[in-house]
């Protein structure tokens, strides 16, 4: 489904060549999911936007389906079945929850269908579809419709960068039943939570930029727990 | 009505044929078509060109459509339209110009409109302004639009103009009093070599009136847009003013938001912003497998029309 080969991504600050990421290789297979974490600035979201197009990498490619698309645009790869949910929700000054649903999906859609889109994150359709995407939304439906973006599209692969981000309490058991349903897609999520991590089939664990392991969260869970390591949100005190 | 001047009429009042109600076509600098009902009466005016526009007072949910179409190059049209709009009335009034020219001689029309809106009345007015045809002839339109509002009385104004018009130069100067409310939505969009001036003064005299102007404004290619916004409150009321621009390739857009609070409880606010398209916004709608023009587009429409 998805490969990715030796690839690095490198900044210049002030002079300095920053290495978000070093020579990473690995490969994401259909009908699972994958969860990439790892402490704050080791990569994971930069990782996810490369996949997507949005960041073009220094060096390595990126196959999907056995196709290179490293050098195709962030349009080129949604056409080819690649979704991508943003950690923060973008707003349009205008534009409404209906005719982005209706652009996600690629077809105009009955209130029935957009329904269909919304209820499964939770929300009522009639009080969502005429209203503009715009910051009178609060931070949870703006992140619901975000997701409800991203089911419209059903994509081959759906990247979520870290969907509990600011969502309510509607919630976690929801969005992890989200997750699980999309059985027919290959599914990469960047996040730090543990019930997250738990639904996960693959693990990849990322640090300063590298992978540190790939594995089952049984695997994983010593790593994480590590003083070196961060703390999983969700997770309780010792 | 040729078909020409059908797609005007369409475009600029969303009209198919002639309307049942009040109604009057001025075209080509005369006038054409009017219609007047027992709420609503339309007399021309004797000694300038234009009407006045009488609602009687309570009549409610009742429409005037009043379009002025040219089709004709190298024709200035200067017109006066006052309406009196009794107490009480509740009705919408769509107005709007089209300018179709196929010739090389610019054509031009000025609509000057004062409005004299009674005690507890309620208008909505709408303003279209379309420029086409293939003519190297200039398509310049501007409107002055005058507002007395008295107590209780809410407006509502939307103005919009689309691609096609030269230049075109807006004023509108309104005076509030007690507890009137006003609401302007003006909608811009210019490309090529236009110009579009917009100027609003309104003077906020009563206790508890209330003005909003939301300005949205897209400058594409060469073409250049001003905005200008001067509140007064001289008594206890509020008023906003916001201005947001977007500009592509060398477009230019000056905004000149001004407020002045002479009673010490008015209270003013202006907000402006001008700047491209915003990255995240055309990276969002490329992730939806829009082309990066597929995604301006839709922005602008959505800023635009939304």
């Amino acid at each position: 489904m998805l490969e990715i080969k030796n690839l690095s991504y490198n900044i210049v600050e002030s002079d300095k060549e920053n290495n978000i990421l070093k020579n990473i290789n690995t490969y994401f297979e259909d009908g699972k999911i994958y969860v990439i974490t790892g402490p704050n600035g080791s990569g994971k979201s930069t990782l996810s936007k490369i996949i997507m197009g949005i960041l073009q990498p220094t060096e390595g490619q990126v196959f999907f389906n056995g196709q290179d698309i490293t050098t195709m645009s962030i349009n080129e790869r949604a056409k080819l079945g690649i979704s991508y949910a943003f950690q923060q929700p973008v707003t349009f000054k205008g534009l409404k929850v209906r005719e982005l649903l209706d652009v996600a999906s690629g077809k105009k859609n009955t209130v029935d269908k957009l329904c269909d889109y919304l209820s499964m994150v939770g929300l009522c359709a009639k009080e969502y579809i005429n209203r503009p995407l715009d910051d009178k939304l609060s931070g949870g439906e703006l992140k619901r419709i975000e997701l409800a973006m991203v089911l419209a599209r059903n994509s081959k692969l759906n990247i979520f960068d870290e969907p509990e981000a600011g969502i309510d309490l509607w919630s976690f058991e929801q969005l992890t039943k989200i997750f699980t349903s999309l059985k027919n897609s290959c599914n990469i999520i960047v996040s730090h939570q543990k019930k997250i991590l738990e639904i996960a089939d693959v693990i990849i664990l990322l640090r300063d930029g590298q992978i540190e392991k790939i594995g089952s969260l049984n695997e994983i869970s010593p790593l994480l727990n590590s003083r070196t390591c961060h703390k999983l949100q969700g997770e309780k005190d010792e | 009505m040729n078909n020409i001047e059908q797609k005007l009429l369409e475009k600029i009042a969303d009209l198919h044929k002639i309307p049942s109600g009040a109604f009057n076509l001025r075209k080509n600098g005369q006038a054409a078509v009017r219609n007047t009902t027992k709420d609503i009466d339309i007399r021309p005016k004797k000694n300038k060109s234009g009407i006045d526009i009488f609602v009687k007072p309570n009549v409610k949910n009742k429409s005037v459509h009043i379009p002025v179409i040219i089709t004709v190059g190298g024709l200035s049209d200067l017109v006066y339209n006052d309406f009196y709009i009794g107490h009480d009335a509740d009705v919408l009034i769509i107005a709007g110009c089209g300018i179709h020219n196929n010739t090389c001689k610019t054509s031009m029309h000025n609509g000057i409109h004062t409005f004299h809106i009674g005690a507890n009345a309620k208008v909505k007015y709408i303003e279209k302004h379309v420029g086409e045809g293939s003519g190297s002839g200039g398509k310049i339109l501007n409107p002055v639009t005058k507002i007395f509002m008295k107590e209780n009385s809410f407006m509502e104004m939307e103005t919009l103009q689309l691609e096609g018009v030269t230049s075109t130069i807006r004023r509108t100067n309104a005076k509030l009093y007690d507890n009137a409310t006003l609401h302007i939505q003006e909608n811009i969009l210019t490309t090529d070599e236009q110009t579009a001036k917009t100027q609003f003064k309104v003077e906020l005299l009563g206790k508890d009136s209330r003005v909003e102007v939301v300005s949205h404004s897209v400058a594409k290619d060469s073409s250049y847009q001003e905005f200008k916004s001067d509140l007064i409150g001289k008594n206890q009321c509020f008023g906003h003013v916001e201005c947001d621009g977007i500009i592509l390739n060398k477009a230019r857009i000056v905004s000149t938001p001004m407020i002045d609070a002479i009673d010490s409880n008015a209270s003013l606010i202006h907000e402006a912003a001008i700047g491209k398209i915003a990255g995240d916004e055309l990276i969002k709608l490329m992730t939806l497998g829009l082309s990066q023009e597929e995604a301006e587009d839709m922005i602008i429409q959505g800023f635009l029309l939304g």
